[in-house]
């Protein structure tokens, strides 16, 4: 089974990539971009039967910093 | 005075913090991060610069989580003196032996320069050597040490004079203008800047000769 985790700075952090993105998209032409924030997809290939439990605690204890970023499961 | 300090795959700073840490009279033995315990009697354990795990996932995430942090863990618990440097403090906010995180640089630029830091407490092994206010030039060297943390750590770390040294000007966004801080029992300090590249005449700066030097009287009483 397959598992996706999307990581992303939590609200309120300041994305510095994602500002810069922001700002070359509006060099090249295209208005109106109010913002973007950068982030990060992890896909992990579990064992069958690995539970949402079980993938949370890898969020917690590895894949996010949960000082900064929050995350989501998507199984 | 017995030091020890930690080699993970990509550290580079690992040497130069040895040494320092000799000069000041401090008997050094280095660890590799696959060793699940640390030299017995160590007093005092340094974390090195460097690109641990050459940054993956986040920077020093991979080395929070590897076998000797464990033992670099319980050393902080009991009491032990722990100090990481660049990298290192990366590693020990990770580890969550320090508050907050280290964010991509304000500015997105990588920054190699010496800068004014100004001596923010001496209520610590660390900063004992020097005045109150104090301005040392440091080296910095890094792409991720805009230090951040939410409104009531920073008025925690602020409040409880854990703030042991700030940047003259801010280089990297770091909020409040932090560049290094300590532990609640003040035995652990994280920052940036680099002390071991200013440590001895050859290299043109001694001004974090007196991290070294206070850190190494502090635990040896005279």
């Amino acid at each position: 089974m397959k598992a996706r985790v999307f990581v992303m700075l939590k609200n309120g952090v300041l994305d510095p990539q994602g500002e810069a993105v922001r700002h070359a998209l509006g060099a090249l032409g295209f208005d109106g971009v109010q913002g973007v924030r950068q982030g990060k997809v992890i896909e992990l290939d579990l064992a069958e039967g690995t539970s949402e439990e079980t993938v949370k605690e890898m969020c917690e204890k590895l894949l996010a910093n949960t000082v900064i970023e929050s995350y989501r499961i998507e199984l | 005075m017995k030091a020890a300090v930690i080699v993970f795959p990509g550290s580079n700073c690992d040497r130069d913090m040895a040494v320092a840490l000799e000069n000041a009279g401090a008997e050094v033995t280095m660890v590799w991060h696959k060793d699940a315990e640390l030299p017995a009697g160590v007093d005092v354990v340094g974390v090195p610069g460097g690109f641990s795990y050459g940054d993956y996932l986040r920077c020093g995430a991979i080395a929070a989580n590897s076998p000797v942090t464990n033992a670099l863990k319980a050393h902080a618990a009991r009491g032990g003196y722990v100090f990481g440097v660049c990298n290192g403090f990366q590693v020990l906010t990770e580890a969550r032996l320090l508050p907050g995180a280290l964010l991509r640089n304000a500015h997105l630029k990588y920054i190699c320069r010496t800068v004014p830091l100004t001596v923010a407490t001496t209520d610590s092994a660390y900063t004992s050597a020097y005045e109150k206010g104090a301005t040392i030039n440091i080296p910095i060297a890094h792409h991720d040490g805009n230090f951040t943390a939410d409104a009531e750590t920073v008025a925690m770390l602020e409040g409880e004079d854990r703030v042991a040294f700030r940047y003259g000007a801010n280089p990297n966004g770091s909020t409040g203008d932090i560049a290094g801080i300590l532990s609640a029992n003040r035995r652990v300090l994280g920052m940036m800047p680099h002390p071991e590249r200013a440590a001895e005449a050859s290299q043109g700066n001694t001004d974090g000769k007196g991290f070294f030097a206070g850190l190494v009287s502090a635990i040896i009483p005279a």
